[in-house]
Order: structure tokens, then C-alpha cells, then sequence
């Protein structure tokens, strides 16, 4: 259904880019790719279909009531969808986020490369440390402050920093 | 999704049930498991392990919530209260998941087996016909990868780190080992299921599994001990731990009404 008035719909979308990733502010829901569709039903019925990156993540419900409260901001009435598929992956966050999450210092994911991946892989891609740009890095935990990050170390700036996981 | 897709409206009676019985027992041992990692928190040797395996517990917990949902979409049920209002007996987890944490590398170990066993039958089950399924095993069949990475190091470092590392693991092991032919054991109806591609054969499972942790575990230096002859017990004979787990895992919720929201 097209008779939304012209440009409705992306209206939406700019306002959910200042939809903020609860637990990375510098990023939004629309460049992390969790907004997957925005579309009209109706005059003022706007569904939103959002995609859990983690399916365990706890943030899901905050970024849920988040993006219905900016749609509400726009004087529409919002219904939030989660769908599963197809899944999400890192290889959606778009390449302006991947900068910011690096100036972050969270080192952004690496792409995941779907066809060489096994069961069991005991060797992860190497992250560029996020402060010194130096790939002379070591994991320290394949699991971090949040389901999404590992934990690294850089072996030149003896820094200790995130990075995203390759999902 | 082909359009010859399966969905809940198109679920013959018996795949129903069967379906509902199967996605229970993948979540129970989920959220039991769960339980028995979260145990750990505040209390692993150091605190990156405590953090790993708090992240492990919530992605389990995830996912036993996920399995639910899909439950809850068959039968109406609601998630909390089948976590929280069941008694044991009513709950449908296997042995392995049931027993006490016991020490570092009990607890490791077990994980590891059940993580392999967990990414190979959700690797399996992405190509369910039921597309519910399909699609959240696609989903988590991504997350569990990073499980079994963790799971697969520490084997490896217990097995091969002092001889007291390797004495418990070992330990752990023998213990353990009897218990997994349950995991591979059907749920009444299951057959139905698998002869309509909602879920994958559970021997076929079991026979990727087998020779990807008995490979690993050799590697590690540990001695995998012999499988039991006998038939599995079925998923409703409990141990004897799995009533003390839910009365504390339990506890809080049962003081308050039946559908009282925090």
C-alpha cells in the first residue's frame, strides 16, 4: 500500500537514525541493520520490522520501546516486528558505523565469511587494535562486557580494547 | 522459504504435539543448563571466565526462551510460566544438563559436549521444513559457534594443561560420558517429525557428533570411556538434583501470583 503521502516513509527512517544502539550510543539502530523493513499500513499504521542481533541480547526490549517511541514522535502509530529472518549479521552494519564503532574503540567486526566456517574453529580473525591501528593483537575472552564483543589486547600500545564479533 | 514450507496451521495433530514435546526438551535443557553455568557467577577461578560463562548462561537462556516462543505459538503456553510453574517432574531436561556444577572442569567439560552436541543438532535443524524452526536455527546456530570455540579451548587446556587438570577432567569425563546417549534419544512421536523434515534424525546427529568430540577429546589427552549399552532413560526420569534446582530457580516467582508483572 503506496498512499502514505510522499516521502512518509522516509521520514520514518530519519527518525530512527537517531535511534540510538542502547549499549553502543555512538551507533544507531538503522546502521547497526536492525531495522530491516519500515512501511505503511493505512494513513497513520506504521510497522517496523527490527531484527535481534543477539537472540539472547537484553537490550532487545529497550531498542523495541525506543523505536515505537520515535515513531509516535512523528504523530504515527507504530507496531514493532521482530523477525528472524533472514538472521542478522555484522556484515549489515554499514561501513559509517564501522568507522564510528572504531573511533569508539570497539574494533568493528571483520566480514564473516560464510563459506569457510566450521563447527569448531579455533582460530579467530586477527582485530586491528582500535587506538594504535596495530594488527599485533591477542584475544583475551572470546566473550565480553555484552554478548556481542570479545576482549583483546594489543601487543604494541598495551592497550586493552573490544572488538565487534563477527556474526 | 519454498511454499511447500510447514506452518502451525498446517501441523497435522500428532506433529503437533510431537513438536511441542520436542521444542520443550530442547528447552529445558537449555534453561537448566543455563542454571547450573549462572551458578558460577562471581565464583570462576578468574574474571574473564566468570564473564564468559555468565555470557554462555544468557545465550542459553535466549535460547530457551526462543524455543518456547515457538512452543507457545502450538499450544497458547506462555514461556515464564512454563520456566517457573512446572515441577520436575513435569519438566523434560536430560541427566547430563541435571547433575551439580561440580568443579572447573566438570563444569567445562559438560559444556563442551553439550555445545557440540547443540551446534550440530541446530546445524541440522536449519533445513526443517517447519519454517518457524528453520528460522530460529538459523539464528542460533551463529551464537552457538562461539560456545563451542570457548568450550572446545578449555578441553584442551585442562586435558593437556598439569596432571591434576588432566586427573579432573578425566574424572569428569567418566562421569559425564554415560549420560549423553540420552541427549540422542527420541521424544514420543518423534518419528513423525523427522519423517516429515521438521526436525533432523537424532541418530544422523548423533553420529556427527560422536567422532567430532571423541577427535577433540583425544587430542586433549583424555581417554573417552566406553558408552553404556543400555537404552537411555526416558526424558521423564529425572535425577534426584533436578527438584532442588527448581525450588531455588524457582523460588522468587513462586511467591508472587501466577501472571504478576514486575
Amino acid at each position: 500500500m503506496v498512499n502514505a503521502a510522499a516521502g512518509a516513509t522516509e521520514r520514518v527512517w530519519a527518525a530512527l537514525s537517531h535511534v540510538a544502539d542502547p549499549e553502543i550510543p555512538v551507533v544507531n539502530v538503522v546502521e547497526m541493520g536492525i531495522v530491516r523493513d519500515v512501511r505503511f499500513e493505512g494513513e497513520d499504521r506504521v510497522v517496523v520490522d527490527m531484527t535481534p542481533t543477539f537472540s539472547a541480547c537484553p537490550a532487545l526490549h529497550v531498542i523495541r520501546d525506543a523505536i515505537a517511541d520515535a515513531v509516535r514522535a512523528e504523530g504515527l502509530i507504530p507496531e514493532v516486528r521482530t523477525v528472524m529472518s533472514p538472521p542478522w549479521t555484522t556484515d549489515w552494519i554499514t561501513e559509517e558505523a564501522r568507522g564510528k564503532l572504531e573511533r569508539y574503540g570497539i574494533a568493528p567486526p571483520a566480514p564473516t565469511g560464510e563459506a569457510g566456517m566450521g563447527l569448531i574453529q579455533l582460530t579467530a580473525d586477527v582485530p586491528r587494535c582500535p587506538r594504535c591501528g596495530s594488527f599485533d593483537t591477542g584475544i583475551r575472552n572470546t566473550f565480553g562486557s555484552t554478548l556481542c564483543k570479545t576482549i583483546h589486547v594489543c601487543h604494541a600500545c598495551s592497550e586493552p580494547f573490544e572488538a565487534f564479533k563477527s556474526l | 522459504m519454498t511454499d511447500t514450507a510447514l506452518t502451525s496451521s498446517t501441523l497435522d495433530a500428532a506433529q503437533r504435539d510431537a513438536l511441542i514435546a520436542r521444542l520443550t526438551a530442547l528447552a529445558d535443557d537449555e534453561l537448566i543448563l543455563s542454571h547450573r553455568d549462572a551458578e558460577w557467577v562471581g565464583h570462576a577461578p578468574i574474571l574473564e571466565e566468570d564473564i564468559a560463562l555468565a555470557n554462555i548462561a544468557q545465550d542459553e537462556l535466549g535460547h530457551a526462551g526462543v524455543w518456547l516462543s515457538l512452543r507457545g505459538d502450538l499450544d497458547g503456553s506462555d514461556p515464564d510460566t512454563l520456566a517457573f510453574r512446572r515441577d520436575a517432574g513435569e519438566y523434560r531436561s536430560a541427566r547430563l544438563v541435571e547433575l551439580p556444577r561440580g568443579d572447573w572442569a566438570f563444569t567445562l567439560v559438560r559444556q563442551f559436549l553439550f555445545d557440540a552436541y547443540e551446534a550440530v543438532l541446530i546445524d541440522e535443524t536449519c533445513a526443517s521444513t517447519y519454517a518457524p524452526l528453520a528460522e530460529a536455527a538459523r539464528k542460533i546456530v551463529r551464537e552457538e559457534r562461539f560456545h563451542l570455540q570457548h568450550t572446545a579451548l578449555w578441553v584442551e587446556r585442562l586435558g593437556l594443561g598439569t596432571d591434576e587438570s588432566n586427573r579432573r577432567s578425566q574424572a569428569a569425563l567418566d562421569e559425564l560420558w554415560p549420560h549423553t546417549p540420552q541427549l540422542f534419544a527420541p521424544v514420543p512421536g518423534e518419528e513423525s517429525l523427522v519423517a516429515a523434515g521438521i526436525v533432523p534424525d537424532l541418530a544422523g546427529v548423533q553420529a556427527r557428533w560422536t567422532p567430532l568430540v571423541t577427535a577433540h577429546l583425544a587430542r586433549s589427552g583424555l581417554r573417552v570411556p566406553a558408552t553404556p549399552s543400555a537404552p537411555p532413560a526416558p526424558r521423564t526420569e529425572h535425577t534426584e538434583h533436578l527438584a532442588e534446582l527448581l525450588r531455588e530457580m524457582q523460588e522468587v516467582a513462586r511467591q508472587e501470583d501466577p501472571g504478576t508483572v514486575w
